[in-house]
């Protein structure tokens, strides 16, 4: 009797251990940028009656060679993989939603939306070529700003991630030397200053040390209300960063002019845009060896264009224009050969 | 009575015998124990082996000297030297050697000569409490609690004091007063080794046969005096051992040091922000790819290494007393 109930609870645990392990699971790896949204679009989709999508977010470069090794239905990545990399491996690509990176600044006596920067500036802070804050070219541009005459600590991103990645290609974009000594990447080789693992570590070692610099994604700065400036776009004005300016910045881009709409999104045109905003994207094969799952994968995220910008509001992320999910839904969904 | 029960019991021994040497199960079973252990040394080899393989792109590419010494890490043009890494693994260690060896070996030995009674029991288990104390939360404690007071009152003093001073200077004074650094690493790593150096030193000690002690005190030895010429001389190799555990730990130590070690690719002074092995390899090992990669394994050999001579070392100590 004590065998056979035990025997039974045993079969229950087996039974509730396969029961997940249905045809139609999803698995998806990479970028950790977008997995609160992912997350929350997945628990969603499941609630409606949709497939199970597992999302686990180990890093774009992780997402990049567990697709490339077909060991998930879907990749993740916040940096796009150019044209020959997706030709190579037979990969279609697109975005899903836009985010921004915003610099994070502790000065006493200086709030937040007040300090204004550029570009440049910013490079060559980050270099070590400007200073102090009171340098001529930071008080050129702030007149009744009182700027405190102390060294700058530049703070940075010490894992590789993909805000570095959209950061970096921001300040090459805008600082020839800065293009040429460093580069752009998910981790480069900064000259100065320190490092903080993730986006708490940088912004904890921003609130410790004064007179100090940082970058942090829009949503975490918003959401720990933490001290940010103002930069100064390419049309010449300085913008604040929030969904507006992220989304003007989408707006006018020219989304196919790179293969698997692998565009960069930094320093685009426009009054409202805000400089450094980046999409983040999904990898799935051409000719999936799964078909049933990267099937399953598409309706997801075409389920997710459909239903999912609220969700991605809430949590601070920017959807994609209509323009560019009717693109996306030609161009690339129906590339996928899932029949 | 004894007799009889040695008498039933060796009958059913033999009895036991009887009926499993027959179908060659001592064989069996000496073959299964054999491979279970060999199990370990299969996967030790192969994590060893996997390593070598996985770090020789970046061996070869920069010559294993050149790999060592090399101190650029540059990911954008595939340059990769490892000599910052491995620099502040070894200093962050040292720091925590010399800081929680004195204290561990001060709570071994009041655990097992001062403390009275009632003191004994609280004090040891709060040392084994450390212990279980999981290392993300020493690293989040680092840099949310810790970090901020080494900032304010340890390193704006101390820069005021040693600001100009030549050698001193240089090696006391932080650039940058944000806390976090080579210096706060290996504090945290020392709190963090203390509660097994303390506990395998206290065992060690508690093993001293008492009458060694007693004579001692016979001869009018002062506590001072029994400490230092009979205890430690007596339990000495096996501190050692001890030791080279506690620094086993501190060497690959990961995530509390990631989060207070600073982060900088270069190791310029005490209390500057620097890296470690360990942490480099938790910071870009989720986002690497090809070279990078395989630099990130060959840190990884390295620190393997490193820490399984000290391991080495550390056994063979232990070995020599226990044959003493």
């Amino acid at each position: 009797m004590k065998y056979r109930s035990i025997i039974a609870a045993l079969g229950l645990a087996a039974a509730a251990f396969a029961a997940p392990a249905s045809a139609q699971d999803v698995t998806g790896a990479g970028a950790t940028f977008p997995f609160p949204v992912y997350a929350k679009w997945a628990e969603a989709y499941r609630a409606q009656g949709g497939a199970r999508v597992n999302y686990q977010s180990i890093g774009s470069g992780g997402g990049i060679r567990q697709i490339r090794a077909r060991t998930v239905a879907f990749g993740a990545t916040d940096a796009p993989l150019k044209g020959e990399e997706l030709a190579k491996d037979g990969l279609v690509q697109f975005p899903t939603v836009l985010g921004g990176v915003v610099p994070v600044i502790n000065i006493p006596g200086v709030e937040t939306r007040q300090l204004r920067l550029t570009g440049e500036l910013v490079a060559d802070i980050y270099r070590g070529e400007v200073k102090a804050w009171n340098d001529k070219r930071i008080a050129e541009l702030n007149p009744g700003v009182t700027l405190p005459a102390a060294n700058i600590t530049p703070v940075y991103r010490s894992d590789g991630s993909g805000t570095t990645s959209i950061f970096t290609s921001y300040l090459a974009e805008v600082s020839p030397s800065w293009k040429e000594k460093l580069g752009s990447g998910t981790t480069v080789n900064w000259p100065i200053g320190q490092g903080g693992k993730g986006n708490e570590g940088v912004a904890a070692t921003v609130k410790q040390v004064a007179n100090s610099i940082g970058y942090v994604e829009y949503a975490y700065a918003k959401q720990n209300n933490i001290p940010y400036a103002l930069l100064r776009n390419l049309d010449g004005q300085f913008v604040a960063p929030d969904d507006k300016t992220f989304a003007a910045a989408a707006a006018n881009a020219d989304w196919s002019a790179a293969p698997g709409f692998g565009i960069s999104l930094t320093n685009q045109a426009g009054a409202e845009a805000w400089p450094i905003t980046g999409a983040t994207f999904i990898l799935i094969h051409k000719e999936p060896k799964d078909v049933k799952a990267a099937a399953e994968a598409v309706r997801f995220f075409e389920w997710a264009y459909q239903n999912g910008d609220k969700m991605a509001e809430d949590l601070d992320y920017v959807p994609l224009p209509d323009a560019v999910v009717e693109q996306i839904r030609k161009q690339a969904l129906s590339q996928i050969k899932v029949k | 009575m004894a007799a009889l029960v040695e008498k039933a019991m060796s009958g059913e021994r033999q009895a036991l015998n009887r009926r499993l040497s027959h179908g060659g199960f001592d064989r069996a079973f000496r073959w299964a124990s054999l491979a279970s252990a060999l199990i370990v040394l299969l996967v030790l080899a192969g994590i060893i082996a996997s390593m070598i393989v996985g770090g020789w792109p970046a061996f070869r590419e920069a010559g294993l000297f050149g790999f060592v010494t090399g101190s650029t890490w540059d990911i954008n043009n595939d340059v990769y030297g490892a000599w910052p890494a491995i620099a502040g693994t070894l200093a962050t260690a040292l720091i925590a050697l010399v800081i929680g060896v004195p204290i561990s070996l001060g709570i071994a030995i009041f655990l097992t000569q001062l403390a009275p009674r009632w003191l004994k029991g609280p004090v040891a288990s709060a040392v084994e409490l450390l212990a279980a104390v999981p290392s993300i939360i020493y690293g989040m404690w680092g840099l949310f609690v810790f970090a901020p007071l080494v900032a304010a009152y340890l390193q704006t003093p101390l820069n005021r004091v040693v600001e100009g001073i030549p050698i001193v200077g240089t090696v006391l004074y932080s650039r940058v007063p944000s806390g976090t650094g080579i210096m706060t690493a290996g504090i945290i790593l020392a709190i963090m080794i203390i509660p097994f150096v303390a506990s395998i030193t206290r065992d060690m000690l508690d093993q001293i046969p008492s009458v060694l002690r007693e004579s001692a005190y016979g001869i009018g030895c002062t506590t001072w005096e029994v400490v230092r010429h009979v205890l430690v001389p007596q339990a000495g190799v096996s501190i050692i051992g001890a030791i080279m555990l506690g620094l086993g730990r501190a060497l690959g130590e990961t995530m509390a040091v990631t989060f207070v070690v600073g982060n900088a690719n270069r190791l310029t002074a005490l209390f500057d922000p620097g890296s470690t092995i360990a942490s480099r390899i938790a910071n870009e090992f989720n986002e690497a790819l090809g070279l990078q990669l395989h630099a990130l394994i060959a840190l990884g050999c390295i620190l393997f290494l490193v820490t399984f001579s000290v391991l080495i070392v550390a056994r063979l100590l232990i070995a020599r007393v226990k044959v003493h």
